[in-house]
């Protein structure tokens, strides 16, 4: 009888455990990891990045356990739709047509568009001068509507990649002209590596807010307004306590958040 | 909304422009391995092994490793030397056309070879012997004969093979051609519709399976009615 009073207690307290657990379910982060410097894989296969470092410390902030999910840029929000993920956290641009079927925090960084093109190259009018050249970009991406509304019109030969990396891949081999992305990322993704060397920025800075957005973002499901006052409030918190800067300062040597 | 027709219908002309690709593809592979295909199956059913074995070994390695891979490999994988880079192939080989219908090409040469190969095999002693009987040559027995022979029977496993070919095209897909994957992939970054984009894709290759096997149903009862079974 004993013995059944004890093993009853153990059931219980299992149980309770279990409940406990449920509660804290975790908050799965959907993240793209070749983006570096923002998202990457590091030769051990761990994700390393801004990103996966300010999710951490958002996640710390709110004091709820993250699961990162990996997954490629285009299969991010429908991911987020089908609840396979609660949150997208992999530089994700806000603008108009995402907020139609995603919800958006504030920023947590901004940074320009720019061209990379074989170095000593020259553009002052894009439209003009980039006719019948070949640009790459990524698919689905801001800077891929950017293309093909504006530049594709102007007679620019626009292809489309699943990834950054293999139009780097491209870029080197010459089968591409210049790709259009993000600043940082170029910078540190593609010029600073050994292959990126004989490629520079060209051209203007791109921030027409139409199509770069006014920001990036976290995005979640649309009624989901909980987690994104959450992750607001833990944006502001870490702005204020320094700890933005500290993870800032790791990767960036200019103010990454913008003004 | 369940299904939402409109972004379907406005995304038409690319699934049509995208459907002229894949054709275009699958044609010209087709076609350029059917060409390689022809001699490795005589290669392949030789009884001397220093013709055998190399057309034994081509078959066995390109048969052995996966589409994506052969394509990679033609596509990245070439491009990352400099001697490719600067040699005279470069223009053909920066073409992501050319790599594509190169890749299926391979790949589809040593998939049709083995096909021929069996069928060739499998030539009743009794065409052969009537052939020599009637004094042909070596060679006039092979385009008279052995040829049209095997190749008639190897019409319906030669028809899967078409049909296999028609959905590795969509391999294209991955090195920046827009064919009906392609255009599908494009739809869904824009317009975030994934059901839409990629149903619309799976009824453009359903009807073109259809149209393949009514094709092949058509040469088979022209080319094998002496094959099929008789009734009384």
């Amino acid at each position: 009888m004993k013995k059944l009073a004890l093993l009853g207690a153990m059931a219980l307290s299992i149980l309770s455990h279990a409940v406990v657990g449920a509660e804290g379910k975790p908050v799965r982060i959907g993240i793209e990891a070749a983006y570096p410097p923002f998202a990457s894989k590091a030769p051990d296969g761990s994700i390393v990045g801004f990103d996966y470092d300010i999710g951490n410390a958002l996640c710390a902030e709110m004091k709820v356990k993250c699961q990162w999910v990996e997954q490629e840029f285009d299969g991010l929000i429908p991911a987020l739709k089908v609840r396979k993920i609660d949150a997208i956290l992999s530089s994700m641009s806000i603008t108009e047509e995402r907020k139609r079927s995603v919800e958006f925090t504030h920023k947590y960084y901004n940074s320009p568009a720019k061209l990379v093109m074989k170095a000593g190259t020259d553009v002052k009018d894009v439209k003009t001068e980039l006719k019948g050249k070949n640009l790459g970009v990524q698919r689905g991406s801001i800077h891929d509507r950017f293309a093909t509304e504006v530049l594709e019109p102007a007679g620019v030969k626009v292809s489309r990649y699943a990834s950054q990396n293999e139009i780097y891949l491209d870029l080197s081999a010459g089968r591409l002209d210049a790709t259009l992305a993000d600043a940082t990322l170029l910078e540190d993704g593609f010029l600073k590596t050994d292959a990126g060397k004989g490629f520079a920025f060209a051209g203007p800075d791109f921030t027409d807010p139409k199509y770069f957005g006014e920001g990036i973002g976290i995005a979640v499901r649309k009624n989901d307004t909980e987690l994104r006052d959450k992750l607001n409030a833990a944006i502001d918190a870490i702005r204020a306590n320094g700890t933005y800067k500290q993870i800032q300062d790791k990767y960036f040597n200019f103010d990454i958040y913008g003004n | 909304m369940i299904f939402d027709y409109t972004v379907v219908w406005d995304s038409l002309p690319l699934y049509m422009s995208g459907l002229l690709i894949t054709l275009k593809l699958l044609a010209i592979s087709l076609v350029l391995g059917l060409i390689i295909a022809v001699p490795l199956a005589f290669m392949r059913v030789s009884k001397r092994a220093a013709v055998n074995l190399p057309a034994w070994l081509y078959t066995y390695v390109i048969r052995g490793t996966p589409g994506l891979v052969q394509l990679f490999l033609i596509y990245y994988g070439l491009a990352q030397f400099d001697a490719v880079r600067d040699s005279w192939l470069w223009p053909w080989l920066s073409s992501a056309t050319f790599c594509a219908c190169l890749a299926f090409a391979v790949n589809t040469s040593a998939y049709t070879a083995e096909i021929l190969a069996g069928s060739l095999r499998s030539t009743p002693h009794g065409e052969i012997e009537a052939a020599k009987a009637m004094g042909m040559s070596r060679f006039l027995m092979y385009r008279r004969i052995v040829l049209p022979s095997a190749v008639r029977r190897a019409l319906p496993q030669y028809s899967n093979e078409v049909i296999m070919m028609l959905q590795t095209t969509s391999l294209a897909s991955i090195v920046t051609l827009v064919d009906i994957t392609g255009a599908a992939r494009t739809v869904n970054s824009q317009f975030y519709l994934p059901f839409e984009a990629y149903i619309t894709a799976g009824v453009f290759y359903l009807a073109l399976t259809f149209i393949l096997v009514r094709l092949f149903k058509r040469a088979e009862r022209r080319w094998l009615a002496y094959l099929a079974p008789r009734n009384g």
